[in-house]
């Protein structure tokens, strides 16, 4: 809601200096581009810069640290024939889909549930909210200890006497990721909950009023009339949480180290390896070439339609 | 013009003098545990007596993958610290790119090439030159036992494979967990490690792990390394993977497991626990690997330093090699002297053993690199490590990690 009316404020401002006159517009201007200058220059030696050196660095041989013996493709060869890489693309595939399918899934669930204007709403929604507070580290951590089966849930439920209560899926190879899927879900929904419930709040009550007059309630308003509505928000969660899912590192490190074995390995979990413990840099920075290309295909389609609704919206104006 | 160069002549003459009474070293280690830090603490004191100035750079956790990192960092802002801790094969790594110095006059003035045995010198020279200090003696194929938990089996030291696996079904029997393991892929190698050495002996460890001959890698024997590595599997408990090495020498204080394969760092978590040797616990070696020591050797590397800090860089590198710092050294960190000369006055029983075993696989020719660090570069080691971690945690078949062993050697290409 807040970030709707900022806007709605800019647009004002904007408004008022374009009626003041072109000196002091032209003045306002300078003096933005100034102060973005700083934050322009480090974002491209230090985002943009690093991306060509790490470009470069996957075309090299480089071991331990860079060199520059160039070697053309061997280094994503090398990475497409190594098992390991394929193990954790495989995860990838395994834990972003689950982790924001759920995630979307149920903070939109929960999001409907606090939108019914339930009694002690401000209580809920810090609950739902708070695991938003800890770091991804704290989570794997905390997660780690709650599913080892020695320590954890298994044995308090053995120690309430189920003693055939069974739930080892953190030391299971086969399973593991799906820990991993638990944890960042429990971390997670109740972010895609705040976006919805926002998204919520700002459908135009003038439409659900009258859809109500048409005769649709309870479930066929929300599926039909409501959650159509919320095409934007669910753009913006699905591309946080997916691009989040390609970077993930520190829920993996925390909860299961990579293993058992490396089955639940990632990505960003291989790229380190590589590039700083295996002394294979080369290898290494064409993963996460081939990361960085992943997120771009699915932010540049995300923000190429965002600027085209603004430029479109531009013209209606 | 005078005065100016009077002026530029006496700052020379004050930086000059400056730097002669400013002798400092500054290393970068990963040793902060309270027992590494006392540890740490020797080698400050025997510096400072010596006038140099200590300047610690520790960097915590992740068993020095933090510390690697941070290192990397500062070389190639060409700011290198005046040493580094960096273990086996990195140390060649290091070499490789022309970054480290040259101790090699240390060396002659002490006498290293006589005090230190030819496994050792591997590690320390590169092209002929000194550039790191392999200072101590860690190994890898022991066993240690609770040896209450032990006594209470009745059964004879283990001395092979057969007795081995006996002593640990015994301990199964009665309900006890016979091997704490810790389910991390380095934890994974050392059993390998010393399952190749029990079953192949020496010969076959160095042609298959240190020189990854394809042959030895793909012979019979290893598939036979690795039926047993899986055979131990059934005597560990299924909480296992994942699990840090010193919870899993934790259960064999507490008596919950009867025993744990590891480096002689674990000893260390045996003294803090206020245990004794012989008394409260046993160290063996590794049954069927007596007479061998696989070592890891903690060690720095030297970087190119200024001429006026390269006095104080061979000072500190004479001080790690020599018996009177390595001796107190080895009781805080639980390890032996790797100088030949040194005395063994101070060790404890396990100690004593250790240092006598060292002198004389020294001798024998006994003596070889751990399959952690001391056994391959990085690429070759860790892929080794996939595979045997893998066919632990269920994932592979004897027969998929023979070929994944094999296929390990080609790693480095």
């Amino acid at each position: 809601m807040t970030i709707q009316l900022s806007s709605v404020n800019i647009r004002r401002v904007g408004a008022a200096s374009g009626r003041a006159g072109s000196l002091v517009r032209r003045h306002e201007r300078l003096i933005a581009r100034l102060l973005l200058m700083p934050s322009l220059i480090s974002s491209t030696i230090f985002v943009y810069g690093f991306i060509a050196f790490t470009l470069v660095l996957s075309f090299t041989d480089s071991k331990l640290l860079p060199t520059f013996n160039f070697v053309g493709w061997d280094s994503y060869a090398k990475l497409w024939g190594l098992n390991n890489w394929h193990v954790a693309l495989q995860n990838l595939l395994v834990f972003g889909s689950l982790y924001v399918g759920i995630c979307v899934a149920l903070g939109l669930l929960i999001a409907i549930l606090i939108d019914q204007n339930i009694k002690g709403e401000n209580i809920f929604r810090p609950i739902f909210l708070y695991p938003m507070a800890l770091s991804f580290i704290v989570t794997g951590t905390a997660w780690r200890w709650f599913l080892n089966p020695g320590l954890g849930l298994e044995r308090s439920m053995h120690n309430l006497g189920w003693t055939d209560f069974k739930f080892d899926w953190i030391v299971d190879s086969h399973m593991a990721i799906y820990t991993v899927v638990i944890a960042g879900v429990w971390q997670s929904t109740g972010f895609c909950m705040a976006m919805f419930l926002a998204g919520l709040r700002s459908v135009d009550r003038e439409i659900v009023k009258a859809a109500a007059v048409d005769g649709a309630r309870g479930i066929t308003l929300y599926r039909r009339i409501i959650v159509p509505m919320l095409r934007s928000t669910f753009l913006s969660v699905f591309v946080i949480q997916t691009h989040l899912t390609i970077k993930s590192y520190d829920l993996v490190v925390s909860l299961t180290g990579g293993g058992p074995g490396n089955s639940t390995d990632l990505p960003a979990t291989f790229m380190y390896d590589y590039t700083f413990t295996r002394n294979q840099m080369g290898v290494g920075s064409a993963s996460s070439i081939v990361m960085l290309l992943a997120v771009a295909a699915v932010i540049v389609p995300y923000l190429w339609a965002e600027l085209r609704d603004r430029r479109e919206k531009g013209d209606a104006k | 013009m005078l005065k100016l160069a009077r002026g530029i002549g006496i700052a020379a003459a004050l930086l000059v003098s400056s730097s002669a009474i400013a002798q400092e070293v500054e290393v970068m280690h990963w040793w902060t545990s309270p027992g590494e830090a006392a540890a740490v603490n020797v080698m400050k004191e025997q510096l400072e007596k010596k006038g140099i100035k200590w300047v610690d750079a520790p960097i915590a956790g992740g068993g020095g993958q933090a510390a690697m990192t941070a290192l990397r960092a500062r070389v190639v802002a060409g700011d290198p610290p005046t040493a580094a801790m960096v273990l086996g094969y990195d140390i060649k790594d290091w070499a490789e790119l022309n970054l480290l110095g040259d101790i090699s006059d240390a060396a002659r003035q002490d006498g290293w090439d006589a005090n230190y045995p030819d496994a050792y010198k591997f590690f320390g020279e590169y092209n002929g030159k000194w550039v790191a200090t392999p200072f101590d003696v860690h190994s890898t194929n022991w066993l240690w036992l609770n040896k209450a938990a032990f006594d209470g089996l009745g059964v004879a030291e283990p001395t092979d494979w057969d007795s081995f696996i006996a002593m640990l079904q015994a301990a199964k029997d009665k309900g006890l967990i016979p091997l704490a393991h810790g389910g991390q892929s380095w934890q994974d190698a050392v059993l390998l490690g010393n399952v190749t050495i029990a079953t192949g002996g020496i010969e076959f460890y160095r042609k298959a792990i240190l020189q990854q001959d394809k042959q030895a890698l793909g012979s019979e024997t290893m598939r036979k390394v690795l039926e047993r590595v899986l055979q131990l599997k059934d005597f560990m408990d299924s909480n296992a993977p994942g699990r840090d090495w010193n919870l899993a020498t934790a259960m064999v204080i507490k008596g919950e497991a009867l025993t744990q394969t590891m480096g002689d760092w674990a000893k260390g978590e045996f003294v803090a626990a206020g245990k004794k040797a012989g008394d409260d616990y046993m160290c063996l070696r590794f049954p069927g690997t007596q007479g061998v020591v696989s070592f890891v050797a903690d060690s720095f590397v030297v970087f190119n330093v200024s001429k006026a800090d390269k006095a104080a860089q061979i000072e500190f590198v004479r001080t790690l090699m020599s018996p009177e710092f390595q001796e107190p050294w080895s009781v805080l960190k639980g390890a032996v002297p790797a100088n030949l000369k040194a005395n063994d006055a101070l060790l404890d029983a396990c100690g004593k053993k250790a240092f006598a075993e060292y002198k004389e696989a020294a001798a024998s020719g006994n003596l070889v690199g751990a399959i952690q660090l001391f056994s391959a570069p990085a690429a070759i080691r860790s892929a080794v490590e996939d595979v045997v971690s893998r066919l632990l945690s269920g994932d592979l078949n004897v027969d998929g990690a023979l070929a994944g062993v094999v296929a390990s050697a080609d790693a480095a290409q």
